[in-house]
């Protein structure tokens, strides 16, 4: 298992580089730099600036100054649109904001959806079955950027219990809103996941023959179905914990918490070149590891699977 | 030396000196309203601010918290008029080359330090010095000051900027001509004072919450990037025992329709109103919704370059196209927010400008329409033989509700056939940068308050000037201007010629249209460049 995790952490190496070069062929690529603005700028007071952040060098040049710097200083660079920022600074602010909405998000979407998705199948064709299902579905069919507008207009406008956004260290009135905003849609796919799992499991032989012997049900659910039921959702949970924890774009701007989302879409828009590849690093560096972690995971819940 | 020391600042000085301080829980000194316990002023900001760094600051958003943060040699009152700030008033040459401004003697840093003329030689120096590189270094050029150009091209060493300070209470400016408006623009940020102590300790890291000290009437006390800023009273701003608000908090919020829901749960005292929704909320809410007219102007504009398209080379196209525009049912039914028609360039509520009485300002639609048609059949255009060409503009709901109309005009009365192209905002601006488009969209608002501010985009030598429209007679007329003390006829002649020329269709020009909590008092509705200063505000008790 050790060896296979070095392997896969050895492997990611030419996959970031390769993700880096290509981000960063692309981010220039595209039409207008940075410092395109609808007041051109007079060419010495571009050119001067242009030699500040040292976009007068070849590209090759640039790219190899910039890789090096996060090699051999983890340094981001400077952000070419907020000025008295370095993209460090940035990451460091808004990715724990996007972190701890996220992380609450994971919770809340996988206990509930899991617990729910559980509930109908050991209760198949049951009205707990039926709720749990339309309630997944009501949920999925929900995607944040209807839920933001509906609890804002229910929770602040017309009853004003809550505040309609900002972050104010993660205090917890800030917090409620942006968490079901982001959780509701991942929380009803994993329930559908879930029971449909279950009802696979439990009609295989293994449980029959369990059920046979007479052990108690709980301890069928539990002890042997539980675990090989999981295994699907976990699959699914892998890319979600990704997303939820690398922030939502809507949630960020919905509810304006601050997080990396925001910063990521605005810095695209605004050919924030270091800014875009700091956070593209980020997100590619997170997933290589969910990855890994989850196919690490894997192996915990399947005894079938070794590395 | 020509003395033009105005008696009117230093009645103002005087008679600010000697009103008595301690408001809190009072009444205003002037007013006499009530005022509220709490006073605090928060407000909706689009975007995170690019910079708090007075010389390195680019955006509206941004200058708003400079000019709280930080106070130059003169301000601006509620109407825009120029009123004395760390300077207490200044002296000009005969010619109006050489600016001699005093600076007062109780003005200090939030350190306690006291602002000195050299502090106001090493920020300018700064703002023209290669090294920072700063985006507004154009704005030092056009001031005029001596050698500004010379040292953002690295010709001359920032030492040899025409400002120096003779005293530390007299600052002197040399300027390369003369320019009567000197005084005024020193009321941008980009002109602001800076610590040189601060900024050498810190680098770039000086304007964080921890480090930064600034000379205004209020300090940075907390700034969460893309949520927040606040902004807490200078106990050592000169003036401080006349400032009434105690806090102001810049709220980062993205999506206008969320900003006003906030606004209407009460979290904030000002937000922009959305598009077309001012008419309902004015109703609703009369006191609170206000519409006040902006520097900004919206247009189109041609393709004159060698690129462009042929058809476009003949006026009676361009003059046809712009004829043929309902600007009323633009203003009142898409936008719908009080924004004034445009038949000029230059917004009419621009200073010392008087908008020419242009033919078509003088036409009503029926008979704009008439002629546009006969203009476009002389031209050789009619239902057998439509003209033909494509329109683009930078992504927005509001601009495409702005074409859609436009080639919906076009279409019924002359059958011209535009094809609209929406772009993501840096490629539009490169493609109209590079010419590459037949009618492109533009929108200008006013650096200061002079029609210069707007009319410079049409001249030939203009980086901005994306049609490439180019009239020696109005290249001519611009550059009387600079040096001319009676400009207003020059820019209505200007006016004339783009009229007569019709190298952009004006649209509209821009309004303020808010939300504003009917308890804030003394919001600058008068103020057209929208120069606002928080420590002229106050909350009224409800």
């Amino acid at each position: 298992m050790l060896g296979y995790t070095l392997r896969r952490l050895f492997a990611a190496v030419p996959t970031m580089i390769l993700l880096i070069a290509a981000s960063f062929v692309l981010i220039h690529v595209a039409p207008g730099g940075p410092f395109t603005s609808e007041r051109p700028l007079p060419p010495q007071v571009l050119a001067n600036i242009e030699a500040r952040y040292g976009l007068d060098q070849p590209m090759w040049k640039q790219f190899w100054d910039y890789l090096s710097n996060i090699v051999f200083h983890f340094d981001f660079g400077p952000s070419f649109k907020f000025k008295d920022r370095d993209v460090n600074d940035i990451i460091a602010q808004g990715f724990p904001i996007s972190l701890t909405y996220g992380f609450l998000s994971f919770l809340v979407a996988s206990a509930i959806g899991i617990s729910l998705g559980i509930a109908a199948a050991i209760r198949h064709n049951t009205w707990i079955d039926y709720f749990a299902v339309s309630l997944g579905i009501a949920a999925q069919a929900l995607p944040n950027f209807i839920m933001g507008p509906i609890l804002i207009l229910i929770f602040t406008l017309q009853l004003g219990w809550l505040p309609g956004g900002g972050w104010n260290g993660g205090a917890w009135p800030y917090l409620i809103m942006p968490v079901i905003a982001l959780s509701t849609s991942y929380m009803g796919s994993i329930a559908r996941i879930t029971r449909s799992s279950m009802l696979e499991v439990l009609n295989s032989n293994y449980i029959r023959t369990a059920r046979a012997k007479g052990i108690a049900e709980r301890h069928v659910i539990w002890k042997h179905a539980l675990k090989p039921t999981l295994l699907p959702v976990i699959s699914y949970l892998g890319p979600v914990f990704v997303y939820v924890l690398t922030g939502s774009v809507f949630v960020d701007i919905y509810f304006s918490t601050g997080g990396l989302g925001q910063a990521y879409v605005g810095s695209a828009l605004s050919r924030d070149y270091s800014v875009l590849l700091g956070v593209t690093i980020l997100y590619g560096g997170l997933t290589i590891v969910v990855n890994l972690i989850t196919d690490l995971a894997y192996a915990w819940f399947d005894p079938k699977i070794r590395y | 030396m020509y003395k033009l020391r105005t008696s009117a600042i230093a009645t103002l000085v005087a008679s600010t000196m000697l009103v008595a301080p301690a408001f809190a829980a009072g009444t205003h000194p002037t007013t006499g309203e009530a005022l509220a316990d709490d006073q605090t002023f928060t407000y909706r900001v689009l975007d995170e601010h690019s910079s708090v760094d007075p010389q390195v600051v680019e955006d509206v958003t941004g200058a708003e918290v400079v000019r709280d943060l930080f106070e130059g040699l003169m301000n601006q009152d509620a109407d825009g008029k120029l009123v004395p700030g760390v300077a207490t008033g200044f002296t000009t040459n005969d010619d109006k080359t050489v600016y001699t401004f005093t600076l007062r003697d109780n003005a200090k840093w939030s350190n306690g330090d006291p602002v000195i003329a050299s502090d106001f030689v090493y920020a300018w120096q700064r703002a023209v010095d290669p090294e920072l590189s700063s985006p507004y270094a154009w704005y030092m050029e056009i001031t005029s000051i001596e050698n500004a150009g010379a040292v953002i091209a690295g010709d001359a060493a920032p030492s040899e900027l025409g400002v120096k300070a003779i005293d530390d209470r007299t600052l002197e400016v040399t300027l390369s001509a003369p320019l009567p408006y000197f005084a005024t623009m020193t009321t941008h940020s980009t002109m602001f004072p800076a610590p040189r102590s601060v900024i050498e300790a810190h680098g770039a890291d000086w304007t964080k919450p921890e480090n930064i000290v600034s000379n205004g009437a209020y300090v940075l006390t907390e700034h969460l990037p893309n949520e927040r800023s606040v902004r807490e009273r200078n106990p050592m701003y000169w003036n401080n025992d006349n400032t009434i608000i105690e806090k102001v908090v810049a709220l980062v919020i993205n999506d206008e329709n969320v900003a006003l829901t906030r606004f209407m749960a009460g979290e904030l005292d000002r937000t922009e109103v959305p598009a077309g929704q001012y008419p309902r909320l004015k109703e609703e809410n009369p006191d609170i919704a206000i519409s006040f007219p902006r520097l900004c102007n919206y247009y189109y504009t041609f393709n004159l370059s060698e690129d462009g398209p042929e058809v476009f080379k003949d006026v009676r196209v361009r003059k046809a196209l712009a004829m043929a525009i309902d600007r009323k049912i633009i203003v009142e039914n898409v936008l719908a927010g009080g924004q004034p028609e445009a038949y000029s360039f230059t917004p009419a509520a621009v200073a010392g400008f008087e908008p020419p009485e242009s033919e078509m300002a003088s036409m009503d639609q029926p008979a704009r329409d008439a002629l546009a048609k006969q203009l476009l059949a002389d031209a050789g255009y009619g239902p057998d033989n439509p003209l033909k060409f494509n329109m683009i503009y930078n992504t927005s709901e509001a601009h495409k509700k702005i074409a859609v109309a436009m080639s919906q005009m076009w279409k019924q009365k002359l059958g011209v056939e535009a094809e609209l192209g929406n772009m993501e905002w840096k490629v539009f601006l490169e493609t109209r940068g590079n010419q590459d488009f037949d009618l492109a969209r533009g929108a200008w608002c006013g650096d200061y308050n002079e029609a210069s501010t707007f009319l410079d985009l049409l001249t030939s030598p203009s980086g901005y000037n994306d049609g490439k429209f180019s009239s020696p007679e109005l290249d001519a007329l611009m550059q009387q201007a600079r040096t001319s003390s009676d400009t207003t006829p020059l820019y209505t002649q200007v006016e004339y010629i783009i009229a007569a020329e019709q190298p952009v269709i004006p649209i509209y020009h821009y309004a303020g249209v808010y939300m504003m909590d009917s308890d804030v008092g003394n919001w600058p509705v008068n103020n057209v460049e929208q120069n606002w200063y928080s420590r002229d505000l106050y909350k009224i008790a409800e």
